[in-house]
């Protein structure tokens, strides 16, 4: 456990420092800004709702494609009921809401014994076409100002770290240590310090709320009984039917658990992210919360890691371009590290390939100035898509998801 | 059971009314919900939806819907998931059409040269999910479905830098591809339907596209079930490790499968093009892969059930236009569509069960004899 501690330490250590390089290189401040550290974490929210979402109905045994559909649930919940009796029971409603779409899932794959993705894919495409037709309704009684957005909805409170990242705690405005420190632009230390002042300072309620359930739901998947009767009935239900565990009642849990989550993520994207909901505004983080979960190899703390990336890179492309630019340079000097591993492996071939991918990406960073907007909106998807298929070998899959489950060996 | 016992026949019938039944319910409570009547909202929409040139315009929706839900059955066929039809068919329609509109070929070598570059296009962009999840274990849901997002953003950048002709004056925040020449053009079927005795009608005709359609509906037909590649790709799909046994190369069947579903993926993005706009442009419509996946699961991956559903869903997004007259929304028809497919999948699922209830008992029956 120290070991593991000590190596994901090393690893935040090595990439912070990569950063501050490429930054004092390249002149791509937005690289480590407070700016940057503070987006990329509200960005990375909903994505770790939705794969957390999916961690609790995987686990299960039950596959949630259905996530992104659930999200769009909550996300127009989050909009109707937040303007109607404001924010926090806004994000209740985004919770029941997107448990309502969990409910559907599992009595269509639990019940009916329905193909999970089968099902899923139904409620991704419901969901869309009831939220469209709501909105129009809302819009045709005049309480909408259009069919495809909500009205503006009050904010929810901001917090953060007393005395290091600065904010106001019962009318004390406390002294902001960390953004100090970055101000001062030294190598490093200012680079280190900014990241985290944005990812301590300033925080909604709910982004702290969202984090706090990653360490919760390791202890309650992992420590508690309730926890392993839900896991035995994602690796094994039959042999955990005959220890007595209700499997029906734990997938369902599970499920019912996980459209509760990506509920809580598409209201997350319409009252903290946003102050209204607008058609389109879950854009596939669903289905992105679904691939860090698969990169976080099933667990809490890789899904976080997942989501992160994504953040990262979403918030990059949002606020810089520039910035997008200099992750050129990034990924050769990744590649470069992968060389040097290689050719000490013998792995002759595989070194020569990223060589090549190295110098190609070092040839478009000089080559290019400015990589255009709609190239630099892919970046988050290309990252994802890159780093799933650089990782995604030694991924342990809970062995019975997406196997239709019934009691006593029926088909 | 016997393939033809009444029993047998029954159920075939039972499922797909008890969904239809289902699905009326759900709707109507959607149009009671705005304080209108259910029945006048479905008396009008039939009374807009049959009349000839809507029936055309369902034809012409219909048909893109067809070719893509072929292409997502061919994966579904595989034991694979190709969600990643709506960028295929994007890329190989936006290729298509600026390569299409730079030379000039007799009539049909046109056309074909055209669907060979979207078909080229749009199956190598499939394979790559193919080759991912093979080669590095990526699954296919998630790889497509970031493959879309990519797909989305460079067809924006190319439709936006290279790809695009300046229009003189005329209309400066659309983006169009050059027009392709008419050898290129696949002919509307209106001046055939004539000669059948059918007048025209306002609207766009009858795109030729549908001909190309039908043939697609009847090679996939014929290929999945009385060829080998179909063979294998079935086996592939229902059990991976026994048609590994005996000798399929399942790991090539998945790249071939996906390619070969990107590659039918993009022919359903030529209709308009081909058919009726000639050219790409900003307003090329969106969400068709993703309706196909719900036509393929309606229609259960048959060519046949596949063309009855495609031609449901048509019909209803153009009927529901009708209902903006009584002040219904429109959108309505999304949920009809949506809470037909679940009942169906669902309906699907309790007949098959009962099949096997009702196939064990009769096996049991005769062992006891």
């Amino acid at each position: 456990m120290r070991g593991r501690a000590l190596k994901l330490g090393s690893y935040i250590f090595i990439s912070i420092f990569i950063l501050s390089i490429v930054r004092v290189f390249t002149g791509a401040t937005d690289l480590t800004s407070v700016g940057t550290a503070s987006a990329a974490l509200l960005l990375s929210v909903p994505i770790i709702l939705a794969a957390l979402g999916g961690l609790y109905s995987e686990r299960a045994g039950v596959v949630n494609i259905g996530l992104e559909g659930m999200m769009v649930m909550g996300a127009w919940a989050g909009g109707f009921i937040g303007y109607r009796h404001g924010p926090w029971f806004g994000l209740l409603g985004a919770i029941v809401f997107g448990a309502v779409g969990g409910l559907v899932h599992a009595i269509a794959t639990i019940g009916f014994g329905v193909d999970h993705v089968v099902s899923g894919v139904a409620i991704n495409i419901i969901a869309v076409g009831l939220v469209r037709y709501l909105s129009t309704l809302l819009y045709k009684d005049g309480e909408w100002l259009g069919p495809s957005q909500s009205p503006d909805i009050a904010a929810i409170g901001y917090t953060g770290l007393p005395i290091l990242s600065g904010g106001t705690f019962f009318g004390w405005r406390s002294p902001d240590l960390s953004q100090a420190l970055a101000d001062k632009g030294w190598f490093f230390i200012s680079d280190v310090s900014s990241i985290f002042r944005g990812l301590t300072g300033d925080l909604s309620y709910i982004t702290v709320i969202a984090i706090l359930f990653i360490p919760a739901s390791y202890f309650i998947l992992w420590k508690t009984s309730f926890g392993l009767r839900l896991r035995s009935a994602g690796e094994a239900p039959t042999a955990a039917e005959s220890l007595g565990v209700n499997v029906y009642k734990m997938k369902c849990v599970g499920v019912l658990l996980s459209g509760g989550f990506a509920g809580l993520g598409g209201g997350f994207l319409a009252l903290v992210a946003t102050n209204h909901y607008q058609e389109n505004q879950v854009a596939g983080r669903g289905y992105v919360g679904l691939a860090a979960l698969i990169f976080g190899n099933y667990r809490p703390g890789g899904l976080l890691m997942g989501a992160g990336l994504f953040g990262f890179a979403d918030a990059l492309q949002l606020r810089d371009s520039a910035s997008i630019h200099a992750l050129l340079l990034i990924v050769a000097l990744i590649l470069l590290a992968l060389i040097v591993r290689d050719i000490r492996k013998g792995k002759l071939i595989k070194a020569a390939i990223s060589f090549l991918f190295a110098s190609g990406s070092i040839w478009f960073f000089i080559a290019v100035k400015e990589l255009p907007g709609q190239l630099v909106t892919m970046t988050p998807y290309i990252a994802t898509l890159l780093v799933m298929s650089l990782a995604s070998q030694k991924l342990r899959i809970p062995a019975a998801v997406g196997v239709s489950y019934r009691r006593g060996g029926l088909k | 059971m016997k393939k033809f016992s009444p029993l047998r026949i029954g159920l075939a019938v039972v499922a797909p009314l008890a969904a239809a039944l289902f699905s009326i319910l759900i709707s109507s409570l959607a149009v009671l919900a705005s304080k209108k009547s259910p029945i006048d909202a479905y008396k009008t929409m039939w009374e807009f939806g049959s009349q000839p040139a809507n029936l055309m315009e369902t034809l012409n929706i219909a048909t893109p819907f067809y070719i893509a839900a072929l292409a997502v059955a061919v994966t579904f066929r595989a034991g694979l998931f190709n969600i990643g039809v709506e960028g295929q068919l994007r890329l190989g329609a936006l290729f298509a059409a600026y390569f299409g509109a730079m030379f000039s070929l007799p009539p049909i070598l046109h056309i074909l040269a055209i669907f060979l570059i979207a078909m080229s296009v749009g199956g190598l962009w499939a394979a790559i999910a193919g080759y991912l999840k093979v080669k590095r274990g990526v699954s296919e849901v998630i790889s497509t479905i970031m493959l879309n997002a990519l797909a989305g953003g460079l067809s924006a950048y190319l439709l936006a830098t290279h790809f695009t002709v300046k229009m003189d004056g005329l209309n400066s925040n659309n983006l169009y591809t050059k027009e392709i020449s008419e050898s290129g053009r696949i002919p509307n079927l209106m001046p055939f339907l004539n000669k059948l005795g059918i007048k025209d009608q306002p609207g766009s005709g009858v795109f030729g596209m549908l001909l190309v359609a039908i043939a697609l509906g009847i090679t996939f037909w014929f290929v999945v079930n009385r060829t080998r590649f179909g063979f294998e790709l079935r086996a592939t799909g229902i059990n991976p490790i026994a048609a590994r046994v005996s000798g399929v190369n399942s790991k090539k069947m998945t790249i071939m499968a996906m390619a070969a579903s990107g590659a039918i993926a993009s022919l359903a993005g030529l209709t308009n093009i081909l058919g009726d706009t000639y050219q790409f442009t900003m307003g090329f419509r969106t969400g068709i892969g993703f309706t196909a996946i719900a036509v393929a699961l309606l229609g259960r991956n048959s060519a046949g059930g596949m063309a009855i559903s495609a031609l449901l869903f048509a019909f209803l997004e153009v009927s529901s236009r009708a209902l903006e007259l009584i002040d219904i929304a429109p959108e309505t028809y999304v949920i009809m569509q949506g809470s037909i497919l679940l009942s169906a999948v669902i309906a699907y699922e309790v007949v098959r069960r009962y099949k096997i209830t009702v196939q064990s008992n009769e096996f049991a029956k005769a062992v006891q004899q």
